[in-house]
């Protein structure tokens, strides 16, 4: 598998990051490089193996059922870049 | 007198505990050392006057009891700490101030540890030579034949900041190799500890299955004591293991006999430097010397580590990284709508290499290509992991050399990310299957450059990794030759 420009656009759309002209030429180029490297993978037989997305063995424990009170509001809106009294500004959405 | 910073961990704190020093007189001596070594880049943010000030507190109330009385700790930049930037060395969150304290960061200070400011790596610790920081390069302390090395990375501000004497211990994090790579290009000792031996929370994410804090230090027993205080299970990190408190440095002793050693056979890579197989034989030597027995070992599946992991890291990052959208941090770049927004923000808050990652990470990720890439990994990561579980049948520990190669120049492989890639070769394998692993200087080589093996444990058995390495150690008699040429 290979990836063209037209994948690079897809990607970064679903990621969300904007790319030009300059850096899609060169995420063709290393992008196809990693896959190229990654892609040794196929040569194992994994038919019989389970995959593994962690190797914690710990079972998740519950957290107990208590309130705890947190009212941090305005120091954490104070990183962000646009706000009006305890909201967010986002552009507008909605037309 | 004597030069204060010269001192290990546990001497400082000894020096503070038996009142050959006041607290102030040691941070002074840091805030003085780290006052001339702006040339090195090794801190994104300083906080000296602060430091003084609490540790004029701690002489003030004369209590010295605390684990890490008046010990100067920097940190890694990747800790969030409480109304004081952290920034992940990256543009986007180059102006984030945390509202709250990293559970490992909040432990030190809980033993009147003193922060004394934030550490320089690679931007979201992508990287191995801290030139994708943000905020410029990191110096190592050593050169070749007066040409700036890197540090190696991605923790490269802390292994500079140690190896030069500008913090007393430090904690980095290790995702592939991030503290013990930087540890071996600098000759100081680094170490990752097991799977879920520190708590993740309020560390900036980048790869959550594979994330962990550790300590980097002068010696063996600097490591067991910040392990000591650093470790521990926390409500607030799910994969955080229930373990008792461990004793690392009163248990620590130099001691291998009878100890089962493996060495890897798929760890002798093509163009391995000669250099760095004479080390690893002196390593086996200086073991057999002392009682281990020395046996041949195979973990069939070594090659395929690095290909896993730039399946599994860049998947996990790009979903975690997610989260830097312009709306709840520092960094935001216009747009005409909301969507148009979010890409420019991320496209010019992120540097290329974490761009590269988060795309890889999202293609693996994508639909059609989650089988073929993604899946696959966890399973051959399943197979990386069973071979270290076969192994540690018949071994305690496992010796290797740490890197492939000592440290290198500014620019050497930028252009070529696998080659880069290649620097994380040996450590790689211990985040994959979850184990501790430390690295620990043993020589320099011909052009004056230091020289690191690595041991790995068995799962939440740092002990006796941290008692091989303390006995190599007291063979080797590896000593620091830093010369402060950037002053």
């Amino acid at each position: 598998m290979s990836i063209n420009k037209d994948t690079i656009k897809k990607i970064s759309k679903l990621a969300r990051i904007s790319v030009t002209k300059e850096e899609t030429d060169r995420l063709e180029k290393d992008l196809n490089s990693i896959l190229k490297f990654v892609e040794q993978l196929k040569e194992l037989n994994t038919d019989k193996i389970l995959p593994i997305a962690s190797v914690s063995d710990q079972p998740l424990t519950m957290s107990k059922d208590e309130i705890k009170k947190i009212n941090e509001k305005d120091e954490i809106l104070t990183n962000a870049p646009e706000k009006n009294s305890n909201y967010y500004i986002v552009p507008k959405v909605i037309e | 007198m004597t030069d204060l910073t010269k001192l290990t961990l546990v001497e400082c704190i000894k020096h503070v505990k038996e009142k050959k020093c006041s607290a102030t007189e040691l941070v002074g001596a840091y805030v003085k050392r780290i006052e001339k070594s702006d040339k090195l880049n090794c801190f994104n943010t300083k906080d000296l006057e602060n430091a003084l000030s609490k540790a004029k507190k701690i002489d003030t109330n004369k209590k010295f009891d605390k684990a890490l009385v008046g010990a100067p700790i920097a940190v890694k930049d990747l800790f969030c700490t409480k109304n004081l930037k952290t920034t992940a060395s990256s543009k986007i969150l180059s102006n984030f101030i945390p509202t709250y304290e990293s559970t490992v960061t909040e432990k030190l200070w809980n033993e009147d540890a003193i922060l004394i400011g934030k550490l320089n790596s690679d931007e979201f610790a992508m990287g191995s030579s801290n030139e994708t920081s943000n905020f410029g390069n990191v110096l190592n302390p050593y050169r070749l034949n007066n040409e700036n090395l890197v540090p190696g990375g991605s923790s490269g501000g802390c292994a500079s900041a140690t190896a030069a004497d500008l913090t007393s211990a430090t904690v980095g994090t290790d995702t592939g190799g991030s503290i013990r790579q930087p540890a071996a290009f600098t000759g100081i000792v680094g170490l990752k500890p097991t799977y879920g031996r520190c708590s993740r929370w309020g560390i900036v994410a980048f790869a959550s299955s594979l994330d962990q804090a550790g300590p980097m230090t002068k010696d063996v027993k600097d490591a067991a004591l910040m392990l000591d205080v650093i470790s521990g299970y926390d409500e607030k990190d799910s994969t955080s293991a229930k373990k008792p408190k461990s004793a690392f440095l009163n248990s620590i002793k130099n001691n291998v006999k009878g100890l089962k050693v493996g060495v890897p056979k798929e760890y002798r890579v093509d163009n391995m430097p000669k250099e760095v197989d004479d080390l690893w034989q002196e390593g086996i030597k200086i073991l057999k010397d002392n009682g281990a027995i020395i046996k041949d070992i195979s973990l069939p599946h070594t090659k395929y580590a690095l290909p896993t992991y730039y399946i599994i890291a860049p998947a996990e990052a790009s979903s975690n990284l997610a989260r830097y959208d312009g709306v709840r941090y520092g960094f935001r770049a216009e747009g005409k709508d909301l969507t148009e927004m979010y890409e420019n923000t991320r496209s010019k808050g992120f540097g290329t290499e974490v761009k590269r990652r988060i795309m890889i990470g999202t293609y693996v990720l994508s639909s059609g290509y989650y089988d073929a890439y993604y899946l696959k990994a966890q399973k051959v990561r399943n197979l990386i992991k069973m071979d270290f579980d076969n192994a540690y049948k018949d071994v305690d520990v496992i010796l290797t050399p740490t890197t492939p190669t000592p440290a290198f120049k500014f620019g050497k492989n930028t252009d070529d990310p696998i080659a880069m890639y290649l620097n994380d070769i040996f450590t790689v394998t211990a985040n994959l299957a979850g184990l501790p692993a430390i690295s620990l200087p043993i020589k320099y080589n011909k052009d004056g450059l230091p020289l690191a093996l690595q041991l790995f444990g068995k799962s939440f058995d740092e002990q006796t990794l941290l008692n091989t390495a303390y006995s190599i150690e007291q063979q080797v008699n590896f000593k620091s030759q830093v010369k402060d040429w950037w002053m």
